[in-house]
């Protein structure tokens, strides 16, 4: 067993772990993150990416000990402004809200996944092409999208990050349904 | 009537505020509302089963076969039960007298050879995935460590893999005492004698076409997790699972559990295809493993051995064959299947294809109609619904042979459909097969779909790659399909030996503040169930949309429906819904009159209020009537303090989605990859909710469809290993894979139910696969390419081109 020690959406824990144990079963059954989900064991579908000092990872592919001293941030934490953009506490994050707003969700399982994977993306490169979100976005799989929404989502939050405000959502209904930090 | 939408005219619509309340259908319906679903799925605060924690929770593993058939002659489990955390380990043989055998609830004829089907395997493998046994522990990693501490003694038997060695003479047998590996013959014919009517025809053409056997791969991988209170011999079982309803039925029947001590709870489910419509050896294992330890037990599925161990989709060879006239119209189609069954039958394994033969002759006109399939047992894992479940085999079928059928005769594909296909004021059509279509209009969506397509540039290209000799080739395909949809009139469920009804139950409960509760046995798995039920509910009730709280999902809380599969839910559910929800504005009608001193027959409700006709300010809210009813001081003599309303509705036809799908892909002939070029779908699902959810629907159904065109096979090695094991291998599209789609609608409402509504969630499936094929075969068209098999990947196209279309 190895001591190590991960601040994780903001909070500091220090456990024992076997040396063989993933970061993803660690936060998941030791940390109880259940925001990050597994959907695959050969490291192909993304659901289960963080961000581990701002870069997107895939925490499958990362051992629990390999993570000691990092700073992890995970959907949990991403509203909470932890994570790249220094958002105000509660806020969502613009990559969260262009998923709701441009319909780039639809069983939601590969979500975290691709939100993080996105604001690592965003962080890379702040105008994107289509084409260069499509290979971007090229290592987290989904089955209900068909990718064409979470393309969009993405644009529209990197064209909101770089001030220069969302694009038009397909949603156009008024009322703001998510709140603040929902 | 049809009227035409595309995405954009609908996003100017739903920005336009008068819009919103537009004469169409009030203010909900046809809104782009945002998803109540998203705020949990986008913030991680999403209840998956795997996550689930209960105290004192053990894991279960699964020991699988490595051999695709062998005789088990020994499983011993000490060794696993040394190994630290373990609490237990079971072999089938420890569990033969509890653990039941798997239910299929469509005996498709009354001969269907059923073999049992044990969660874990007693005396025999029949594929490599069969369970073997299991062990419980404290944690996930011990529970997998200890299942290579059991030892297994297998006596290999010869394997059978291909449907037409199954049933040759000779063959390995799937399951020796049924001497067979047919497991059913269903014979169906509509029309004319097919033989008499191909006599008179001109032209007969024939192709075979292999459906290639799919992964259905839904993000969430399965899982289960039984909590008993052993005392009391009680059982809440939460699953990762499409139909948590007809699950505690079968878990009941299976187990022996009486079905009122089984509560099963479907919590956030990440998605299903059809591949979570089904009651797997694992869901009763934990559950029999729980009763006899008295703890809680997870199950959670790896990816690859979900692979596996989720039933896979598709798989059937299918001969083909269509006559005409010179001129083009379409007297007779005659289809031969051989559908794979796998090694055993699951809930609806034997159905699949006979769901699929009533689709067969599609949009078309026809005088003779000829359909045999036959079921059969291969070493592999079985086959199941997945996403179209027989309509995408069937459409694939018709949609390229019309094309063949047009190469033959020299004549435009589309050209040729149009002259075959049912005009849109045939209407209400009963085709060679006995079904009543509706409604439809399939010239106004081709339209549509030419004019966003560009269709005569594109030839004009093509034309002029052709003549050039280009390396990159451009084909265009065509799929003007149609599907059934809504599952189902119960009496042809009947009709066709399953085993339940089509149904669907709806109950709307109005709180004493106003609130709503909508319960609804169409149990969602991504699809923006509570959207859209907020939406219907808002729109009948007139009361804010924000106010109305879906509950699904939960045998104890929704305790009646038949869940969600089929394109149903809308159909089928959101009809039960809107007419428990014209129950409640009756019983409230009731007692607004009474209230307001009216007679009933005078009281009128508009937008969410009740008011006497003549005396407009005489008037009180549904909200109103709600507490009044709550309080109950001063009801109607004789009348229950209740204006809450169920519906169990029983859908009098099928729906019948149709649109018209164009596609037009390079195909490289010196390496022979396929790009698809542009792609338009206009789609006609009736009258539509929620537009965005529809659109969203209608994309992921593309992909699919897509996938299997262009990437996805599941292939096994001559031992029967699935070789296509992981992710790594099973080629799953990436946003890179694909092109940006371009959507359009248009609206023929559906006649037979009061919302106009046709379901959407496996059209774009259906239509999208023969679209992409017949583009890839029209670009090969010059090098004698008539045909090709799925996944058309690089080799296949370069093999073709090279060998000037012999396969």
């Amino acid at each position: 067993m190895t001591r190590v020690s991960m601040n994780v959406d903001g909070v500091v824990y220090e456990d024992e772990v076997e040396s063989r144990t993933l970061l993803i079963h660690h936060l998941r059954e030791r940390l109880g993150r259940v925001g990050t989900p597994i959907g695959c064991d050969t490291s192909n579908c993304g659901a289960c990416t963080v961000l581990i000092s701002g870069e997107s990872v895939k925490s499958c592919s990362v051992f629990a000990v390999q993570a000691d001293g990092e700073q992890i941030t995970t959907i949990q934490g991403l509203a909470d402004g932890q994570g790249v953009n220094g958002e105000a506490v509660g806020q969502w994050h613009p990559v969260q809200r262009a998923f709701q707003q441009h319909h780039g969700l639809q069983c939601g399982y590969c979500t975290p996944g691709m939100v993080l994977a996105a604001v690592d993306l965003l962080a890379r490169n702040a105008s994107p092409t289509e084409d260069e979100v499509r290979h971007g976005l090229e290592g987290n799989l989904c089955r209900c999208t068909g990718y064409q929404n979470i393309v969009k989502a993405v644009l529209s939050a990197a064209s909101e990050l770089r001030g220069e405000g969302p694009l038009p959502g397909s949603f156009q209904d008024s009322a703001d349904l998510t709140g603040v930090g929902a | 009537m049809t009227e035409q939408l595309d995405a954009g005219m609908v996003a100017e619509q739903i920005a336009d505020a008068d819009a919103l309340s537009s004469p169409r259908r009030g203010g909900e319906l046809g809104r782009g509302r945002r998803r109540k679903e998203d705020a949990k799925l986008l913030t991680g605060q999403t209840n998956w089963t795997d996550n689930i924690v209960l105290p004192g929770l053990l894991h279960m593993s699964v020991l699988r076969s490595p051999m695709a058939h062998a005789k088990i002659l020994s499983v011993d489990v000490s060794g696993a039960l040394e190994m630290p955390g373990v609490i237990a380990a079971y072999s089938g043989a420890d569990l033969a007298e509890v653990q039941g055998s798997l239910p299929c609830a469509w005996p498709v004829t009354p001969d269907m050879v059923h073999p049992d089907h044990h969660p874990l395997a007693v005396d025999e493998v029949r594929y490599v995935g069969d369970g073997v046994a299991v062990v419980v522990a404290r944690d996930r990693y011990a529970s997998a460590d200890a299942l290579e501490a059991i030892v297994v003694e297998y006596d290999e038997l010869p394997v059978v893999l291909d449907m037409e060695s199954a049933i040759s003479d000779g063959t390995p047998l799937v399951h020796e005492d049924k001497g067979t590996n047919t497991c059913f013959v269903w014979p169906f014919a509509g029309g004319e004698d097919y033989d008499a009517t191909k006599a008179k025809a001109d032209v007969v053409v024939k192709r075979r076409f292999r459906q290639q056997r799919l992964l259905p791969a839904a993000m969430e991988p399965r899982a289960v997790v039984v909590a008993p209170i052993a005392a009391a011999d009680d059982y809440t079982v939460y699953s990762a699972t499409q139909i948590p309803h007809i699950l505690r039925v079968m878990l009941a029947l299976v187990t022996g559990i009486p079905e009122h001590r089984i509560r099963v709870i479907a919590p956030d489910v990440g998605g299903g295809f059809g591949s979570k419509l089904n009651v797997y050896a694992e869901e009763v294992l934990a559950l029999v493993v729980a009763k006899k330890l008295g703890r809680p037990v997870k199950w959670t599925e790896s990816r690859s051995e979900g692979f596996q161990a989720t039933i896979h989709g598709r798989d059937q060879i299918q001969d083909v064959e269509i006559c005409a006239t010179q001129d083009g119209k379409v007297l007779g189609l005659k289809v031969d299947l051989l559908a794979d069954m796998g090694a055993y039958l699951q809930l609806v394994t034997p159905g699949v294809p006979i769901l699929g033969a009533f689709m067969f002759p599609a949009i078309y006109k026809m005088d003779a109609y000829s359909f045999t399939c036959t079921g059969v047992f291969t070493n592999k894992t079985p086959t199941d619904a997945y996403r179209g479940a027989g309509r995408p085999e069937a459409t694939y079928a018709i949609e390229r042979i019309m094309d063949e059928l047009a190469h033959e005769l020299g004549r435009d594909p589309m050209d040729l459909r149009r002259q075959n296909w049912i005009k849109h004021e045939e209407f209400p059509f009963e085709t060679v097969c006995g079904l009543t279509y509706d409604s439809g209009n399939y010239e106004a969506a081709t339209e549509k779909a030419e004019a966003m397509f560009g269709m005569a540039a594109l030839r004009a290209e093509q034309k002029a790659r052709r003549e050039s000799r280009d390396p990159i080739q451009l084909g265009i395909g065509i799929s003007t399909f149609t599907e059934m949809c809504g599952l189902a009139p119960s009496r042809v469920l009947g009709s066709l030996s399953y085993g339940a009804g089509g149904w669907e139950a709806a109950q709307i409960r109005m709180l004493p503040t106003g609130k709503v509760e909508v319960v609804s046995g169409a149990t969602p798995h991504g699809q923006g169930h509570h959207t859209s039920w907020s939406q219907i509910v808002a729109d009948a009730l007139g009361v804010p949309f924000e106010d109305v709280e879906c509950v699904t999902g939960d045998t104890d809380s929704s305790p009646k429906g038949m869940d969600t599969y089929g394109s149903r839910s809308l159909v089928v559910g959101g009809v039960a819904i809107h007419r428990a929800a014209a129950k409640v504005i009756e019983k409230a009608r009731r007692v607004a009159a009474h209230l307001l001193e009216a007679a009933e027959g005078d009281v009128e409700f508009r937008s969410g209020t009740f008011s006497v006709k003549g005396s407009p300010e005489a008037k009180t809210t549904i909200q109103e009537v709600a507490l009044a009813t709550f309080a109950a001081h001063n009801l109607p003599e004789g009348m229950e303090p209740t204006i809450d309303a169920d519906c169990v509705y029983d859908p009098e036809n099928f729906s019948f989605p149709h649109g018209t799908h164009l596609c037009a892909v390079e195909v490289d002939t010196e390496t022979g990859f396929t790009k698809i070029r542009k792609y338009v779908c206009v789609d006609d699902v009736g009258k539509v909710v929620n537009p965005v959810i529809v659109e969203g629907q209608v994309h992921g159904g593309l992909t699919q469809g897509i996938a299997q065109a262009l990437y996805e096979e599941a292939i096994h090695d001559a031992a029967g290993n699935l070789v296509t094991g992981t992710m790594a291998d099973y080629l799953l599209p990436t946003a890179a894979d694909l092109p940006h789609f371009d959507t359009g609608r248009t609206e023929t409402a559906s006649t037979t139910n009061p919302l106009g509504v046709k379901g959407v969630g496996e059209a774009g499936t259906i239509a999208s696969t023969p679209a992409v094929i017949n583009a890839v075969v029209d670009a090969l068209r010059p090098f004698g390419v008539n045909n090709i098999d799925m996944p058309a990947t690089p080799e296949r196209v370069w093999r073709l081109v090279q060998s000037g279309g012999s396969r």
